[in-house]
């Protein structure tokens, strides 16, 4: 503290560089590498370090095509689909529990209590998480017998397991956590006058969430959708496993490729994967400072 | 607000809440049950019989894959990178909390690693130590150590790409945390210290550690339990040998016996054993801390 400014820069420096260095090497080093990769010439067992676009080209082959879609747009347009779905559902669940907890709760205790036993499972596999469904979703699981036990159907429903159902059912299983924990986190710095301000203003139940709640939990909104969208844009482990390895993504795409030794097409998708998902969230980063909210 | 009756919609939030809370934990409690399923019992429902059957099953072993040997596999460099995260988070911490050149750009590289699709990084880092691989190759070749190059496989490892490509997704959090915690810390300790003589290390040893060290052991749990989960970052930068999770996602579409009931119960009594031990140690430290303050008020 006493010390002079310079001293403690370079103090900071020094205790900055070993965080520094893992990145330079496992994150800045490995991007400029898929980003040169992407152009360069392969054959089945070298990579040749020579310029060209074809990767990209072959990429989009056939997509010029009207009458019928490609494979990479096919792929994106699914990818999107399980973005936008769920997003929402995330947002809508996550919105509802973050305000439960927020508003409704009033000890502390409580509060804390509740708000560990939602993130809990953040903490526990995944897979485990996604194959913890099949007793429950399987042709012969709790639901079918159930509702064949009812005499609501004859025959099993095929479509809860290894179906998209599945897959967003589980995005939403594993990922509503990155939801709750920003907006929940923004709604606890919301001045509670306010929303008393609102009601003695007269405004209803819903008019004062709208209106004064969800413009004032914005932040945590956008943070926590940046994690959902970015989560299930780069995903090949949730729709693989839940899709019973049958529904295309883009990082399953990348993940083939990869396996297959074909590292210029996996770097080219890469690269496109990257550059689509970053303009999503440019947007999003655009409306938020995120250092301001720890 | 805090005081009164209840409203209407605090009834249906807490509905909502309740389902959730079921959803989130419902299908777990049901491969936890099914995981001491008799030996004749299958995937589903019914149980036939309660047994330990799956877990010994599980011990010897799952086909070709050693299942202890990738247990011992994951939890040591779950060790290793919980180590990192704390120390490197704690460095960096630090760092933060004077200005210095770069920062903004370190920090939104952080947040950058947290937020880049997983399979994206996991490429990056394959081709790194491929490429890496092929320069060594070569090189050895130009030497003239023909014989050294038989022996050599891979650069590409547990210890080496996979530790990196874990550290890239523990680091963040623990920084956010580091950043968290330093928002909130009150200088006014450190100030007392050094007017009362303390060297900086001093300073740093007997004030500002003490009272970090609980946020530490979270770091620290973060850092094992998002690692001892990890797949996504992993899968393209492993060498000969799979951590736990891996395995775990190749057995998914193989096996068809509860012994992946058994596995799933061992994996989550380890993140759950941890994240107990990370609480207790937790509050130890914190009741350390408030008596030693208590202490400091009496003297």
């Amino acid at each position: 503290m006493n010390s002079s400014p310079r001293k403690s820069g370079a103090l900071a420096w020094l205790q900055a560089t070993p965080f520094a260095l893992v990145f330079v090497l496992f994150l800045v080093l490995p991007l400029a590498l898929v980003g040169a990769v992407s152009t360069w010439r392969a054959t089945d067992y070298e990579l040749i370090p020579a310029f060209t676009a074809q990767n990209y080209v072959d990429v989009f082959d056939g997509c010029g095509n009207t009458s019928e879609m490609c494979v990479t747009l096919k792929t994106y347009l699914s990818t999107f689909k399980f973005c936008f779905l769920v997003w929402l559902i995330t947002l809508v669940i996550g919105f509802a529990v973050a305000y439960f907890l927020a508003f409704h709760v009033r000890s502390v205790g409580a509060q804390t209590l509740l708000f560990i036993l939602c993130t809990v499972p953040f903490w526990t596999s995944n897979v485990i998480r996604m194959i913890s469904w099949v007793p429950l979703l399987g042709r012969n699981g709790v639901i079918n017998q159930g509702l064949q036990g009812l005499g609501l159907i004859d025959s099993p429903i095929e479509w809860l397991l290894f179906s998209n159902f599945s897959v967003v059912l589980a995005f939403v299983h594993l990922y509503t956590m990155f939801m709750i924990v920003p907006i929940f986190n923004s709604m606890m710095r919301i001045d509670r006058a306010l929303i008393e301000a609102a009601r003695d203003s007269g405004a209803s139940g819903w008019q004062t969430v709208w209106n004064v709640v969800v413009p004032l939990s914005r932040t945590g909104i956008i943070i926590g959708s940046i994690f959902v969208i970015t989560i299930v844009m780069g995903d090949f482990v949730t729709i693989g496993v839940m899709g019973g390895q049958q529904i295309a993504s883009v990082g399953k795409i990348i993940q083939v490729q990869t396996s297959y030794l074909q590292f210029p097409m996996a770097a080219a998708n890469a690269v496109i994967l990257l550059a689509i998902t970053l303009m999503m969230i440019w947007g999003l980063t655009r409306l938020v400072d995120i250092r301001k909210e720890l | 607000m805090r005081e009164g009756k209840r409203p209407g919609s605090f009834y249906a939030l807490a509905f909502v809440f309740t389902l959730f809370v079921l959803f989130l934990y419902g299908p777990m409690i049901t491969i936890f049950v099914l995981s001491f399923q008799g030996p004749e019992g299958g995937l589903t429902f019914p149980m036939r019989g309660v047994s330990l059957h799956w877990f010994a099953k599980l011990w010897e072993g799952m086909g070709v894959v050693d299942i202890a040997a990738a247990f011992r596999r994951s939890v040591a460099l779950g060790a290793v990178v919980m180590a990192f995260t704390v120390l490197l988070s704690l460095g960096a911490g630090l760092a933060f909390r004077k200005k210095f050149a770069g920062s903004a750009v370190l920090f939104y590289t952080s947040v950058a690693s947290l937020i880049m699709p997983s399979i994206v990084v996991s490429l990056g880092i394959g081709l790194q130590f491929r490429l890496i691989d092929t320069a060594v190759k070569a090189l050895l070749e130009s030497w003239g150590f023909g014989g050294l190059l038989e022996g050599y496989g891979t650069s590409m490892g547990l210890y080496t790409s996979a530790l990196g490509a874990h550290l890239t997704w523990t680091l963040p959090f623990g920084l956010l945390i580091m950043l968290a915690v330093f928002n909130r810390f009150n200088p006014a300790f450190e100030e007392a210290a050094s007017d009362l003589g303390a060297t900086p290390w001093q300073s740093f040893k007997h004030v500002v550690l003490p009272l970090i060290a609980p946020s530490l052991v979270g770091v620290g749990m973060f850092g094992f339990t998002l690692s001892w989960d990890e797949i996504a970052r992993t899968s393209q930068a492993i060498g000969d040998v799979n951590t736990l999770p891996l395995e775990l996602q190749g057995l998914t579409s193989t096996v068809t016996t509860p012994a992946i009931y058994a596995l799933g119960t061992v994996t989550t009594i380890v993140s759950f054993a941890v994240m107990g031990g990370t609480l207790a140690l937790m509050k130890f430290l914190n009741r350390k801390k408030s008596k030693a303050r208590a202490g400091a008020g009496h003297g």
